[in-house]
């Protein structure tokens, strides 16, 4: 409770130096708006569903996005860690195009899929899926060998070893792999939407895009703000269990 | 002669097992061998690296019998735990068998478990979760049932208040009494330990040689030890087998004739360990290298 009263006050604190800010006039207030005109731009759109709609509709590309990047990176990461050969086409295809910052992917795409959902969805898999591959990866070669052994010792078979030894030793990997798989999924999603506008549904890469045309800087930041809630509250919903399990299970704060 | 060369491979992996041993004149092969729970046959090993090869094991035959506790000590690097392995089906012999009630050991099993030296308890499952991993590995088990034999062996080690803990929880003598309990709960017919008491300071360890010797007198288990400590050896074992190193082989073998439980501190199994300490350095007079493999009673030395 006194860690939340001081989180509080911190944010308030922020938001009051923030209103200070404007009203001393130091920015022009097209540049930077006061918080209460970033509120009330958040309530109306509340109020006429622009902002629920956008919100469902990037929340279920990224949802999509990210469960196909996890599908295939798992089990790729695997094989890349078992498989020479894997490690030797795979892997380094997935390291090199890791580094390819996902916004990247977006001309091409263009070109293949059009303005469709489609297009949306491999920015998305693309961007997730490759640290993804290398977590995973990562994450099997550091399982010390004499887990594998004990088990085998106990009568644990090929198969049975992957998911009940390999993958669960893995798992402080996975899960920070996982976590860093959705930051890229989130950043390729917004740089989607900003640059791709799709008539089958905004997001709020759109609406931010659409804040900027309008020149209407109360609906850029309060965009802003509402991808970095979803953000936070996406880490302590999905990921956050996880990352206590680890803590409590290994006593180390799960990397 | 090349001591690399696989012609000294005496017996290959299909060849007829008891006769050729029984050929070999040592006393403790001829003891019962209807009782044979684990037979070692010319087993031999060669690990070759970047900087050349080395014979880890040469030529080793043994038979342990049902209910045996057996000890095999040597310096680091004599090819005690390579052996272990071999026999737990971990490894495999460049020549020679093991074979286990009968049968060629081929691959690892549940018949025959082991424990290492670090405990390699699996962190992602609580204490009773690592004991149960082995019995959900055994069929015409039901969850009641898994959970009944969890929980026995447990409290056999003194741990079942701890059932529900995180293994980072537990101290290092825990860990690898909770080891031994998931080595235990399987049933297996023969426990195989790597130095499991190894990294233990002394006052946990003393604890654990009473605790496993009540265990293996309750549970009739056949128990092959490996260690480079002595007096561990000689407390633990009913018989001692010396290994020397490059190549790793048996130069001596001796019976503890003391009565059980024993005392890791008492001044009989000093005389005992001194013994043995010398055929490990090779300077007791009687061990020579023209007589690879030899047994001393100790109990008339003792004295």
């Amino acid at each position: 409770m006194k860690r939340f009263l001081y989180a509080l006050s911190f944010f308030i604190l922020l938001a009051v130096a923030w209103h200070m800010a404007v009203r001393a006039g130091f920015w022009s207030p097209v540049l930077l708006p006061a918080p209460e005109s970033v509120a009330s731009y958040l309530w109306s759109s509340i109020l006429d569903g622009t902002l629920e709609q956008a919100t469902l509709v990037t929340i279920r590309r990224l949802l999509v996005g990210y469960c196909i990047g996890l599908l295939v990176g798992l089990p790729l990461g695997l094989l890349t860690a078992r498989f020479k050969i894997c490690e030797d086409t795979i892997g380094v295809v997935a390291l090199g195009l890791q580094t390819l910052p996902s916004v990247c992917w977006v001309p091409l795409t263009l070109l293949w899929f059009g303005q469709t959902e489609n297009a949306m969805l491999f920015v998305v898999v693309m961007g997730s899926l490759w640290s993804v591959v290398i977590a995973t990866d990562n994450g099997v070669r550091h399982v010390p060998p004499i887990y594998a052994r004990a088990a085998r010792t106990m009568g644990s078979k090929r198969f049975h070893i992957w998911y009940a030894v390999i993958l669960p030793a893995s798992l402080p990997f996975l899960v920070s792999g996982m976590k860093q798989g959705w930051a890229f999924a989130w950043r390729s999603l917004m740089a989607a939407e900003i640059y791709v506008t799709i008539l089958t549904g905004f997001g709020l890469g759109q609406l931010l895009h659409f804040g900027r045309e309008l020149n209407s800087m109360d609906q850029v930041i309060g965009i802003m703000f509402v991808i970095v809630v979803i953000g936070l509250l996406v880490d302590k919903i999905l990921f956050s269990p996880w990352e206590a399990f680890l803590h409590r299970r290994w006593g180390t704060a799960g990397s | 002669m090349n001591p690399l060369s696989r012609s000294r491979c005496l017996i290959s992996g299909d060849s007829p097992g008891p006769s050729a041993l029984n050929s070999q004149e040592t006393p403790c092969e001829r003891a019962a061998p209807a009782q044979a729970k684990v037979v070692v046959e010319n087993v031999s090993k060669i690990f070759v690296t970047k900087r050349g090869s080395a014979e880890a094991l040469a030529n080793i035959s043994l038979q342990v019998n049902d209910g045996q506790f057996v000890c095999l000590v040597g310096r680091s690097g004599c090819g005690k735990s390579t052996l272990l392995n071999i026999i737990a089906g971990l490894e495999k012999p460049d020549c020679g068998r093991v074979l286990a009630d009968g049968k060629p050991v081929t691959e690892p099993g549940a018949d025959r478990m082991m424990m290492f030296q670090e405990s390699a308890l699996f962190p992602w499952l609580n204490v009773i979760e690592n004991v149960l991993f082995g019995l959900k590995l055994k069929p015409n088990l039901t969850r009641s049932e898994r959970f009944e034999i969890a929980e026995f062996y447990l409290r056999l080690v003194g741990l079942e208040k701890f059932m529900h803990a995180n293994i980072h929880e537990l101290s290092g003598g825990m860990k690898q009494r909770v080891a031994l309990a998931r080595a235990l709960a399987p049933n297996p017919r023969v426990l195989l330990m790597d130095e499991p008491f190894a990294a233990l300071d002394a006052l946990t360890r003393e604890q654990l040689y009473t605790d496993i010797q009540q265990i293996w007198e309750q549970r009739k288990k056949t128990i092959i030890f490996v260690t480079h400590n002595v007096r561990e050896a000689a407390c633990l074992g009913d018989r001692v087998l010396v290994f020397s190193r490059h190549p790793g082989r048996i130069i001596e073998e001796f019976v503890i004739g003391l009565r059980r439980p024993r005392d890791i501190n008492s001044v009989d199994l000093a005389n005992y360990t001194s013994v043995i300490i010398r055929a490990l350095k090779g300077t007791l007079g009687f061990e020579s290298r023209g007589k690879p493999l030899g047994q001393i009673e100790v109990a008339a030395l003792s004295s």
